[in-house]
């Protein structure tokens, strides 16, 4: 097939990058407001594991605020695990994910797109989450501290979740294969981000909870970088 | 006798010649590969009297501080194992040659087992020391979240039985696992540091008997021997079995 | 070209060259690699050995810079159950850089005769409707080549006349994938007939006949 070519579009700028990056995120926002079942379903997970944590510990309030910082990033950390198991669900259910393949599309605008939608749709639930744990426990979880951790523990999280949401749902075992392989990789942020709450609950001066937040930032850049370069491996066939 | 063939060099063996004897099998293994059983051979006696006979006995914990040379050697093998899967991942994603994933294959099987080996001696030397099976000691910690990530590597491989696509996920496992070693020794020292607890293995530094470094050195060398030479005999196998798979194809493609 | 899933072969052996403006219709029966063939030209499939070029680019070592001049029609409407007709294309147009999209949305759907149903849910469209939009997606970019497989299943009477005008717009290179004998000869100029992964005959489809070309594919399919 040869053939004079047609004039070139003007070529990757990193505003059609943007441009296509908006169009994805945008597309993703709207299906999420348009079913809502997901975020509905985490945000009662959420709650219901709030209340179960409850029924197993029966917790008074010195050891609550001991347990809040682990429980509260453990329900996120599974509450973002069922997250990650829909990120792709509409690409993989309805066929879609080869109309953004034949796309003139670089791959890593998928997966960033698909970071900022987690990280969205996370911070979402943690807007109802963090109220309710602090109400709930009676810790003062809304500080500009913790609300730092969070953020940053949500990035790290969608970073490595979704390089692994996007290999594990063209597996077989999916369900099982997710957590397996993203839950060992995500240890130091679960430690880093429970450690830097549990600093900032015994009222610790942010400068003790720094190295912690150091870290969860260089975790979410490793993820970042690593991911952008390697995510075009996933997607080919 | 079935491994030893599978060893043997892939010049035109006769199939339905008797079995060869062991002797005969071993002759007909890859030079390299017999130097490294020769060497392994003379240093694991070397390193096996050291750390019986020759290396003193520690003061407070008496004999079972020898577990600490394989314990420590095991260690070293376990992370240098995990860096060749790193390697061999980096190398398959560049060059699409399955040669480098054989490689990072192997490598990650010797180390999950590398690994469980280290916590399992971690746990024979702390229970009589310690009295306890597990501490969340640093080392200990960081080691066992590694375990977890190449059983997760190995499983992968499990479950997606393509080999192209399956190379492709797990090289991309081996490389972010691997990258995020340093963060997750971080994070585990901190929080160790923060919280202290006991503190099961102390490379006992300059003032540890002369033999006792030695007998390390010794011990570490053999174990990087045995290393070598699974490595050596598991790449081959893997490369065989993705020989039989061209074969395969070849034989599909050329017909009814 | 070659394209291995396990070792079973999909395509064993392929050789195509399609020429500017010209019309391909890819036969055989179900399991031949045609749909391999086409996911392969779409770059969505790499070969496990073999070359693709189109428009004179090595489509395996730059597939972005070709990408943008395909229009891919498959068996998959690529649309989003819940997103409009209107959305789905606009969301499309971004991701292939198109200036002018309102006009250039609402000219598509005019084209395929879903105007009305612009702000209409994919998910609520009748099958046929789901196909005309699909297909106005493989055209809004205006693509050098249109990949269409097996494009009448699903298509209504009008988006079957529709895909006949598409197919003949001037210029515009087509390789589709296609059951229907008959079909195909009127729709190609030239057929390619596949058997188990591999090219085995190609004819100009002036002249042929579907009872003649049934005879051959029978012969063929038998040796």
């Amino acid at each position: 097939m040869d053939r004079p070519m047609p004039p070139e579009p003007p070529a990757g700028t990193l505003g059609r990058y943007a441009r296509q990056l908006a169009a994805l995120v945008l597309k993703d926002l709207r299906l999420e407001s348009r079913r809502r079942e997901t975020l509905i379903g985490v945000l009662v997970f959420v709650l219901l594991v709030l209340a179960l944590f409850q029924f197993a510990l029966d917790l008074e309030r010195d050891a609550a605020r001991r347990l809040v910082p682990g429980l509260l990033w453990l329900t996120l950390l599974f509450a973002g695990l069922l997250a990650l198991g829909r990120t792709f669900a509409a690409e993989r259910d309805q066929g879609t994910l080869d109309g953004l393949l034949v796309a003139p599309l670089d791959r890593s605008a998928l997966y960033l797109a698909k970071v900022i939608t987690t990280v969205l749709f996370m911070g979402a639930v943690e807007l109802v989450a963090l109220p309710v744990f602090a109400a709930v426990f009676d810790v003062p979880l809304l500080s500009p501290g913790v609300v730092c951790t969070v953020l940053l523990g949500t990035v790290g999280f969608a970073a490595a979740g979704t390089l692994f949401a996007a290999l594990a749902t063209q597996t077989r075992a999916r369900d099982v294969l997710l957590p397996l392989l993203l839950l060992p990789l995500l240890v130091p942020l679960l430690i880093a981000a429970a450690r830097a709450t549990d600093d900032l609950l015994a009222g610790a001066a942010t400068p003790v909870t720094a190295p912690w937040w150091e870290l969860l930032a260089g975790l979410s850049a490793l993820f970042l970088g690593a991911a952008v370069l390697l995510f075009e491996a996933l997607l080919e066939e | 006798m079935k491994e030893p063939l599978a060893l043997a060099d892939s010049r035109p063996s006769p199939v339905a010649a008797p079995t060869p004897s062991r002797w005969e099998a071993l002759r007909a293994l890859d030079p390299p590969l017999r130097l490294v059983l020769g060497a392994l051979l003379v240093t694991m006696v070397a390193a096996l009297y050291a750390i019986f006979v020759w290396a003193p006995t520690e003061r407070t914990m008496g004999h079972v501080q020898r577990i600490f040379y394989v314990h420590v050697s095991l260690a070293w093998l376990s992370y240098l194992a995990f860096f060749v899967v790193f390697v061999g991942s980096l190398g398959y994603l560049w060059r699409r040659d399955e040669r480098w994933d054989a490689l990072a294959r192997a490598s990650a099987e010797i180390g999950v087992v590398f690994t469980s080996l280290f916590i399992l001696s971690g746990a024979l030397w702390g229970r009589p020391v310690w009295g306890t099976w597990w501490t969340w000691d640093a080392r200990l910690t960081t080691t066992a979240i590694l375990w977890f990530i190449y059983v997760a590597y190995l499983m992968l491989r499990a479950y997606v039985p393509e080999v192209p696509r399956a190379a492709r996920y797990a090289a991309v496992l081996g490389i972010v696992g691997f990258l995020d070693v340093p963060i997750i020794h971080l994070s585990v020292q901190w929080w160790r540091t923060l919280h202290p607890g006991p503190t099961v293995i102390r490379t006992d530094g300059p003032q540890a008997p002369p033999e006792m470094v030695v007998t390390l050195v010794l011990a570490s060398l053999a174990f990087g021997l045995l290393y070598l030479a699974l490595l050596l005999v598991r790449t081959r196998l893997e490369r065989l079995k993705d020989e039989v798979r061209h074969l395969q194809q070849a034989l599909s493609l050329r017909g009814e | 070209m070659v394209k291995f899933y396990g070792t079973t072969p999909a395509l064993r052996g392929c050789d195509l060259t399609v020429a500017v403006g010209e019309r391909v219709a890819l036969l055989g029966p179900n399991g031949a690699g045609k749909t391999t063939l086409l996911k392969v030209l779409a770059t969505l499939v790499r070969p496990s050995a073999g070359t693709l070029r189109l428009f004179g680019i090595d489509a395996l070592r730059a597939p972005a810079r070709v990408r943008a001049r395909i229009g891919v029609l498959a068996h998959e409407t690529y649309l989003y159950r819940d997103l409009t007709a209107a959305e789905n294309l606009r969301l499309y147009g971004r991701l292939y850089g198109l200036d002018a999209l309102a006009e250039r949305v609402a000219a598509a759907l005019a084209r395929v005769g879903l105007a009305d149903r612009a702000h209409q849910r994919v998910g609520t469209l009748s099958r046929g409707q789901q196909q005309r939009v699909a297909l106005a997606r493989a055209l809004l970019h205006a693509p050098a080549l249109l990949l269409l497989d097996e494009p009448d299943t699903g298509l209504d009477e009008r988006g079957q006349a529709l895909l006949a005008d598409v197919v003949r717009t001037p210029g515009l290179a087509v390789v589709l994938t296609s059951h229907a004998l008959e079909r195909a000869l009127t729709l190609a100029d030239r057929v390619v007939l596949l058997v188990d992964g591999r090219v085995v005959h190609t004819a100009p489809a002036a002249g042929l006949d579907a009872a003649a070309l049934r005879n051959t594919y029978g012969a063929l399919a038998r040796a």
